[in-house]
């Protein structure tokens, strides 16, 4: 059987894979770092528009094996490739991100602490996976546009020349990695003997008739599945791996990781879940409920001890991770798997999600603004008195830390915070709001630490460094995310639409 | 935009307005930028002023009519900001918030102006300027906050501003160092607040989910909710405020962030921070959750006994004047919170005034705290003494702030703590005559400290610190910070009215629909 493919359905992932092979040309025949990564930087921005005008236009899918109905105007069911909304909405946050994340490398690019045509390269790669994943509409182009998303990274950690750190970091990521992806094929592999489909929505069909024997092997799947995507998002107790590879890769791989990567993890979960797991919310439910609690009571706890800037980032953004999985653990009860809360809860960990992308971002290219070309992330104690030589960049590294402890002046966590707990509330899940909400308190105390070393004083024993000007397209990036963060701020509400997509 | 409404909105925006131009004032421009904030403070407090324009006046109470809310305020602005969380941009200014929102502006008035002139430690004035700025938009969007939500929003806003005030400019002024004292106290009234302002977002939503909208107008007097989740919201709502205002046992965040504090931050801190507390208590926690109240009422009356009777106890132990002063706001609020537990119309009025009398009073004894520090630079009750000697006009006025402090009748700080033991009496029964007893007895204590304090400081020979200090006159802008409050303190003690004319009708409401 020959099958008809929707070219503009796919035009996103064209122009993705297209940077990718037209960066690898550009470093052969141009081979200028300047020209690379300008040609990286100009097709992710091109992917963003596409993708942003597919938002426009009606829902298109491709790669169908379902009849769609005579009379349908809407896509036919069981779509491999199902270019809606939400796809839209998730290839726009990827290319954005590789953009920025991008924008961010440019020191590094120039000082040559890493190759440049790999470099672009390889992250126009995991942005294709980051593309494709949105449009997802079974679990094998799921885990492949994952497994996209992350084969390049390994290499990215480890691309730091002459740094051990590097090294061994992208061999622990790696490891784990590959052991999380087998456990997430083991659970697709079950739920495919067990219901025969891949299909999200023929699995969700498919819950209703199968026998008890059978049901027993899909919840056994369903957790193997839920245990390998919570890898990707650093969750507990699948998270040793995070801090690490932070800390050990170039800072624009660790913004990367932290933002891109992770919101990987959470569509990947989101879709998994809430479209196909759905009649398997009882079970799904308690093991996300469970991982949500570990995942943001130990990252916070951690985190409190942390010296290196990156590790402190690293377990904030484990915590953070926590409470994107928590209004999904509402399901967890059964008032929190009627479809108003259903939906309420998936709102709520999109918005979260986009909200803390945008705020880690901010951090991590204030981060960058603030070390010498190519350096690492340092230790807390080399940032003391930074904001008082760099008033902007200091203010907007505190806005974004602030923000991520979910206080104003950065509004934008505030409500972040404000959507899980409502969405939690709504959900019947008032203890799992009462944990999320002392756990911000823990997280305020190291937040707030690493704003005051910014202001501190400097005394003798950290003689101050020259100043440092921060290079332009880091600072496009910068202000760019912290402008976006301060618009969303003011008004949420383009995130919430967003998110309700 | 008619004038009400433009009149509520101008009294966020002024504050915020001026905090954003005064930071970004270049630093050679220090002082300028202090008398700038100050004349945004300035502009404020008239605009404030101006939002009495409309109300109802002193009119009589006004029964509480079936289908009308027990909240009325005058002016009301409501606009659509945030639908996806409930959230509206919804302010409203009536006679239980007014008092305080004057109170507010005119305290961070008489802040600005003092930092003009003498700006603690060597961190820039006109960012400690911005910030008072920033607490003051957060403290007054509190009280003018009709949704729920967006109470909390501003509720959070106060925090960090109030942190940085502590850590910059707190204890002995030079800013230095990591492990001072007055960071840790910063970071402990951080946490510690946060942790209230937490479950006050979890309380919030619950009371919202329950009753569909977060409309303070519509959800005054419980809006059908069941008791169970009066009980629960009431229970997250109540102990959010009672670590803001702060009730014993969740107190101790209070005397280390008063003490570390410098002269404006403990003046901003005491005088109206503390009041979000009781003012949310009273607004948001009774006026919500009124099965809740009934049934948590006896257990807040004690607790609030207990913070008179143990306040007073550990103030006649202190030996640090600032400490001293901030414990005992620890009684004093513990009378205010006696009075919101008695739920009945003289207890709520006792209480409103006891909250102004407390701003009035202690922002005035800190104010004079810290003129005593800056000049002998100790605040232990040991090494002062025979004060009266060197400066005898600013013992007088410690002497005058002490007595009012104390509950003189006459003086301000009179009528908030007799009536909540009047109230307690009424209530009747032996729980609250018991209780009524206590706080009584726990007055007179306060009466006992104040007067240890001023032996220890004015009376007596003059201690080798003060004979040998360099004892220079009050200056004029102390003079200027301080007057308004004296005669406040006189003015609100010889006629009451000037706060409760205004909030009879709002408290009488409120009690129908409590009862």
């Amino acid at each position: 059987m020959t099958q008809a493919v929707d070219s503009l359905a796919l035009l996103p992932a064209y122009l993705a894979a297209g940077t990718a092979v037209l960066v690898l040309l550009a470093d052969l025949f141009v081979a200028r770092r300047g020209a690379t990564l300008a040609v990286a930087i100009v097709g992710s921005l091109l992917t963003a528009v596409a993708a942003g005008a597919a938002a426009t236009q009606p829902a298109r899918a491709t790669f169908c094996t379902g009849m769609p109905a005579p009379d349908a105007v809407e896509v036919p069911p069981d779509c491999s490739y199902v270019a809606d909304g939400r796809a839209a909405l998730v290839a726009v946050l990827f290319a954005l991100l590789t953009a920025a994340v991008l924008a961010l490398s440019a020191p590094a690019l120039r000082v040559a602490s890493v190759p440049a045509g790999e470099y672009c390269f390889l992250l126009a790669c995991s942005m294709t996976g980051g593309v494709v994943l949105g449009a997802a509409g079974d679990l094998i182009t799921l885990i492949v546009a994952l497994e996209t998303l992350t084969l390049p990274l390994y290499v990215l950690v480890g691309l730091r020349r002459r740094a051990v750190a590097s090294a061994e970091a992208a061999v622990t990521f790696f490891v784990v990695s590959v052991v999380a992806t087998a456990v997430t094929l083991l659970g697709a592999a079950l739920l495919y003997a067990a219901n025969g489909a891949v299909h999200l929505d023929l699995l969700h069909a498919a819950s209703a008739t199968e026998s008890p024997g059978m049901a027993r092997l899909s919840r056994v799947a369903v957790v193997l599945l839920l245990v390998g995507l919570a890898f990707k998002v650093a969750a507990v107790p699948l998270h040793a791996w995070a801090p690490t590879t932070y800390d050990g890769a170039p800072l624009p791989v660790a913004a990367y990781l932290s933002t891109a990567s992770k919101l990987g993890g959470v569509v990947a979960i989101l879709y998994v879940v809430v479209d196909g797991l759905w009649p398997w919310a009882e079970v799904s439910g308690v093991a996300l409920a469970i991982l949500a609690v570990l995942t943001m009571t130990v990252g916070n706890v951690v985190a409190l001890r942390q010296t290196r800037t990156v590790r402190l980032l690293a377990w904030s953004s484990v915590a953070q991770a926590g409470y994107i999985l928590a209004p999904l653990g509402a399901a967890a009860t059964a008032a929190g798997r009627t479809n108003d809360a259903r939906t309420m809860a998936v709102a709520a960990a999109v918005a979260y999600t986009i909200f803390y992308v945008v705020l880690e971002l901010a951090a991590f290219a204030a981060l960058v603004a603030l070390r010498p070309a190519g350096a690492d992330g340092g230790s807390i104690a080399e940032y003391r008195g930074a904001a008082r030589r760099h008033p902007w960049v200091g203010a907007a590294l505190v806005l974004a830390l602030i923000g991520l402890a979910g206080l104003p002046p950065g509004l934008a966590g505030l409500f972040a915070k404000v959507a899980v707990v409502r969405s939690l509330v709504g959900g019947g899940a008032g203890w799992l709001a009462v944990l999320v909400a002392l756990n911000a308190v823990v997280g305020l105390a190291y937040y707030v630490r690493v704003s005051a070393v910014l202001y501190a004083p400097t005394t003798g024993e950290h003689a101050t460094p020259a100043r440092v000007r921060v290079p332009w397209p880091v600072a496009v990036a910068l202000g760019g995310a912290t402008l976006v963060a301060l618009v969303v701020g003011f008004a949420p509400q383009f995130v919430l639409d967003a998110a309700l997509r | 935009m008619n004038g009400g409404e433009f009149a509520l909105a101008a009294t966020l925006a002024v504050p915020a307005a001026g905090a954003a131009v005064v930071a970004l004032v270049p630093a050679r421009a220090d002082r300028a930028g202090r008398l700038l904030g100050t004349a945004f403070a300035a502009v404020g407090f008239v605009v404030s002023l101006l939002l009495y324009i409309g109300s109802r006046g002193w009119s009589t109470p006004r029964p509480a009519q079936a289908g009308v809310s027990a909240v009325q305020p005058w002016h009301e602005l409501d606009l659509t900001w945030v639908p996806g969380l409930d959230l509206r941009f919804h302010l409203g200014v009536d006679g239980l918030s007014y008092p305080l929102v004057v109170l507010t502006t005119l305290l961070t008035l008489l802040c600005c102006a003092y930092t003009v002139w003498r700006t603690p430690g060597a961190r820039p004035g006109r960012a400690l300027v911005a910030l008072l700025l920033v607490i003051e938009v957060g403290i007054l969007g509190t009280f003018l906050a009709l949704d729920l939500v967006l109470f909390f929003v501003f509720f959070e806003v106060v925090l960090l501003p109030m942190y940085a005030v502590i850590a910059g400019w707190g204890g002995d002024g030079s800013g230095a160092g990591d492990s001072r004292p007055h960071r840790a106290a910063a970071r402990k009234f951080a946490l510690y607040t946060l942790f209230g302002s937490v479950l006050l977002l979890v309380g919030v939503f619950t009371v919202i989910s329950a009753a569909g909208t977060a409309d303070i107008v519509a959800l005054t007097g419980g809006a059908g909710m069941s008791r169970p989740v009066q009980l629960a919201a009431f229970v997250l709502l109540a102990v959010a405020f009672a670590v803001k205002s702060p009730l014993w046992p969740l107190h101790t965040w209070l005397p280390d962030a008063h003490t570390q504090a410098p002269t404006v931050g403990s003046v901003i801190l005491a005088g109206v921070l503390l009041k979000m507390g009781t003012y949310g208590l009273i607004r948001v926690a009774v006026g919500v959750a009124p099965e809740g109240a009934r049934w948590a009422a006896p257990v807040l009356g004690v607790l609030a006994v207990a913070a008179i009777i143990i306040g007073s106890l550990v103030c006649l132990a202190q030996v640090e004047l600032k400490r001293l002063i901030a414990y005992s706001s620890v009684g004093h609020m513990g009378f205010v919170l006696l009075g919101i537990a008695t739920l009945t119309a003289t207890g709520i009025q006792a209480a409103l005034i006891g909250n102004i009398a407390h701003g009035v009073i202690t922002g005035l004894l800190f104010f004079l705290a810290g003129a005593v520090k800056d000049r002998f630079h100790t605040g232990a009750l040991d090494a002062l003494g025979g004060l009266r000697e060197r400066m005898p006009f600013l013992s007088g006025l410690l002497g005058y702030a002490a007595i009012a402090s104390l509950g003189l009748p006459g003086l301000a700080g009179f009528w908030g703590e007799a009536f909540a033991v009047v109230a307690a009496l009424r209530r009747g029964g032996p729980l609250w005559t018991t209780l009524a007893v206590l706080a009584a007895l726990g007055g007179a204590l306060t009466a006992a400290y104040f007067l240890r304090l001023l032996r220890r400081v004015t009376h007596g020979p003059a201690s080798p610190v003060v004979t040998a200090a360099d004892c220079r006159g009050i200056a004029g802008v102390e003079a200027v910070a301080w007057a308004p409050l004296v005669v406040l303190a006189l003015a609100v003690g010889l006629v009451p009215a000037l706060v409760l004319g205004l909030a009879g009708a709002p408290v009488q409401a409120l009690v129908e629909v409590v009862r």
